[in-house]
């Protein structure tokens, strides 16, 4: 468990800098998934097929993608069964043992956004209806203009009523300037627009939004292709950093969505929005396991600055940090 | 992606027991893991899951599945008809106040498709039963909310409501029923913000405008996708406020939409609508045996025939029977079949529809391409009257004329030629059929040309 240690002496290092939001959501997810962990591993005599059911139910209930479930709970049968395991406080090890072992098989992946020293970076942002593209947009706008960098949005959602005044209202608030062109009209049109305007206004950061589309929309996603290709067009590597925003609360139907739209827009990194509503952060672990791409961002909240960069090291930490501690005592 | 639906799953548990001749207690209890893991991996609750698997486990280590011929089936058919049992019951009615207006308030999270469905409700209302439904704008914290419900009152060219967003949602939910009593309106529909269930401050507003308006219908609208939380979000605003409905959004989308079953189970409200698509109405009904299927991985047959039905227009469908019959189908009878399905909506969607075609290898990935039909649309267009009603007599020239008036190959040309002369001599095999056989009528699902 050295993974482990050195991940707590980091953390316990940078205590102060971890915003107590943060820390509240994490407090939920933990008591919500160690808590019951321990809770089984006390209850049960014996590792038998009730225990292994009951720790499914665990895993199923935060919301961690069903493959990654079932490819853990076998692994544990096998691991429990090679090592004669009879004592439920034994498996507790072997749990913690194989959920870092997930979160290691995915390698090393960067948890910052690509920005581009002294040039224009583009962001579009992707996802399905409802998620929070729009208030993500303008909570990162927020959060560059605090930093200093000339910020650009682009009104890309042409279809839904009131998208294109509610990404006003946010630049707006934040007090950056958007573009855009009449409700129906053409996203790529827009895009290019707003490509052209960033370039020739020498913006450090345009960030695109998109209308929200269902993936298995064919068409709407071959209209996202596009506005994509406007893009990379108009600037050669761009767009820096394709974020899909996922809502927490969604089930399985997450990998779906993280599987279609990485195909079809080469998504780059993850925004998981409205993590303060629920305890189920389990989804990360299976996009880490399952899909391989890193969470970027979370949405905490409602307000301008509730959008924190995500740090999955912290978040795993987290998750397990009862888990381990008990395994320390022992 | 492993998404299999139940029949699949439960394929393997059968295998090994056939040729035993009897299926055994411990056979049961296989199955019955089959069929929890099918509704865990639908995103049905695991409490829920739970409960419905022993109830269904009762039943099967009964008489019903052990003595079966076909066990697997026998278990498909009790899961069906519990999970149809446990979300249906009653019918989507609206209610009616005694004294107008009825209220109905949306609540639910944020993103979940409020004010939309909000839009489609008025619509339904108008459309179906001849009400003169008004729309509040209440939800006052969303950058835009107001706005959108008024680009859809636009839409709908009905009036919207709204004190803007400085006013609180409690006053203007108080003078919006004024309002509408003065102007007859006979439906308020109030669009609250999202918030979420563990809210306080927020989900006491709603109590609030409860107690004050006094709706006769609460309506909780949630997103078919969401997962495990979706009990604790119904069971949160039921607590509250007693739900008297749940709108189910999103359902056209590819998620299986266990929520729903969670949802019902915990709050023991009923399902009434579900909002299948982005256009304004795109909201229908909620039938509780399509949603079953649709959990279990099962096919939504049932729909597809009504798309079928409400978009084939019965007397063109008659004569094109006439024409079958006699063999005088020509090609723009075959260019009309094809608008017909396109309006059914995109193909591949149709196609997710059937029971099965999730099995087909390589269907799941299929991208029906439009296009295509976009093609055979333009190259039978470019022909001339004589040639539609009489394609023998394209001959090359012919051909090469059609091909570079349709911006098509020759060889494109050929093909459509080719699939319209198989379907002519296939017509005529089965209106011959159908003539020997019981009654003739049937028939009226538009041809597949590919």
């Amino acid at each position: 468990m050295s993974f482990f240690k050195k991940l707590k002496e980091k953390i316990t290092q940078q205590t102060e800098t971890v915003s107590e939001k943060f820390k509240e959501g994490l407090t939920k997810t933990r008591d919500n998934f160690s808590g019951k962990v321990n809770d089984l591993v006390a209850r049960y005599r014996k590792v038998d097929e009730e225990f292994f059911e009951e720790l499914e139910e665990i895993l199923i209930g935060a919301d961690v993608g069903f493959d990654t479930v079932m490819e853990l709970i076998e692994e544990l049968k096998l691991e429990v069964k090679r090592k004669n395991i009879q004592d439920p406080r034994e498996v507790q090890a072997v749990i913690s043992e194989k959920l870092v072992e997930i979160y290691e098989n995915a390698g090393e992946v960067p948890n910052g956004l690509n920005i581009q020293k002294d040039e224009l970076t583009v962001i579009l942002f992707v996802g399905v209806n409802g998620v929070g593209k729009t208030t993500t947009i303008g909570k990162l706008a927020h959060k560059f203009k605090t930093e200093g960098k000339t910020v650009l949005l682009a009104a890309g959602d042409t279809f839904r009523a009131g998208a294109i005044d509610q990404l006003e209202v946010w630049g707006e608030r934040v007090g950056v300037d958007v573009i855009k062109q009449g409700e129906g009209s053409d996203p790529a049109a827009v895009m290019y627009d707003a490509v052209r305007a960033a370039k020739s206004r020498g913006a450090d950061i345009l960030l695109c939004d998109t209308a929200g589309r269902l993936q298995n929309k064919v068409n709407l996603m071959k209209e996202l292709e596009k506005v994509k290709r406007v893009i990379e067009r108009e600037i050669p590597g761009a767009p820096h950093e394709v974020l899909l925003v996922l809502d927490a609360t969604t089930g399985q139907n997450a990998l779906i969505q993280t599987k279609t739209f990485k195909e079809v827009t080469d998504v780059s990194g993850i925004v998981l929005t409205k993590l303060d509503g629920t305890a189920k952060g389990g989804i990360v672990l299976a996009i880490r396991n399952e899909l391989k791409i890193p969470v970027k961002f979370v949405g905490l909240g409602e307000k301008m600055d509730d959008l924190q960069e995500f740090d999955s090291e912290k978040y795993v930490y987290g998750l397990f940090a009862d888990l381990v501690e008990m395994e320390e005592v022992e | 992606m492993a998404f299999e639906g139940l029949a699949d799953r439960l394929q393997n548990t059968m295998q090994k027991i056939r040729g035993k001749g009897k299926v055994s207690e411990a056979d049961v209890k296989e199955m019955m893991r089959e069929v929890r893991l099918a509704l865990l991996e639908a995103d049905v609750n695991f409490k829920v899951v739970k409960d419905f698997v022993k109830k269904v486990s009762e039943r099967s280590v009964g008489q019903e599945v052990m003595k079966s011929l076909t066990p697997g089936q026998q278990v498909i058919k009790v899961v069906k008809e519990e999970l149809t049992e446990l979300m249906g019951g009653e019918e989507s009615k609206i209610a009616v106040a005694n004294r107008p207006p009825t209220v109905i308030m949306m609540v639910g999270l944020q993103g979940a498709g409020k004010t939309t469905t909000t839009g489609k409700l008025a619509n339904l209302l108008r459309k179906k039963y001849n009400r003169k439904p008004m729309l509040v704008a209440a939800d006052i914290y969303r950058p835009a909310a107001i706005k959108q419900l008024e680009t859809l009152g636009k839409q709908l060219s009905m009036p919207v409501f709204s004190l803007g967003d400085q006013v609180s949602p409690v006053e203007i939910a108080r003078q919006a029923i004024a309002k509408a009593k003065e102007d007859h309106h006979d439906y308020v529909l109030i669009d609250t913000a999202g918030r979420l269930h563990i809210d306080e401050k927020l989900m006491d507003e709603l109590k609030e405008i409860k107690e004050l308006s006094n709706p006769n219908e609460i309506f909780l609208v949630v997103d078919a996708m969401t997962g495990q939380d979706a009990v604790n979000v119904a069971q949160s605003f039921n607590e509250l406020l007693g739900l008297t409905g749940v709108v189910l959004t999103k359902l056209d989308g590819d998620t299986r939409g266990g929520a729903a079953l969670s949802i019902r189970a915990v709050s023991n409200t009923p399902i009434k609508f579900v909002g299948l698509g982005e256009k304004l109405d795109a909201l229908e009904t909620f039938h509780p045996e399509r949603m079953a299927s649709r959990i279990l991985g099962m096919g939504d047959v049932l729909t597809l025939i009504e798309k079928a039905q409400s978009n084939v227009d019965e007397e063109k469908a008659k004569e094109l029977e006439k024409k079958m019959r006699t063999a005088s189908f020509t090609l723009d009878d075959f260019l009309e079949q094809l608008g017909q399905v396109r309006n059914m909506g995109p193909l591949d969607e149709l196609l997710k529809m059937m029971p099965g075609a999730n099995k087909i290898k390589g269907l799941d990935n299929l991208q029906v391409d439009e296009k295509q039909i976009s093609h055979v649309e333009a190259i039978i267009q470019s022909m001339t009257k004589a040639e539609k009603e009489h394609p023998e007599i394209i001959n090359a020239s012919r051909r090469k004329r059609i091909a570079k008036g349709s911006g098509r190959t020759v060889p494109e040309v050929n093909r459509l030629l080719k699939q319209f002369e198989d379907m002519k001599k296939m017509m005529k095999q089965m209106t011959g059929m159908q003539q020997k056989g019981k009654k003739k009528g049937g028939f009226k699902l538009p041809f597949n040309p590919f």
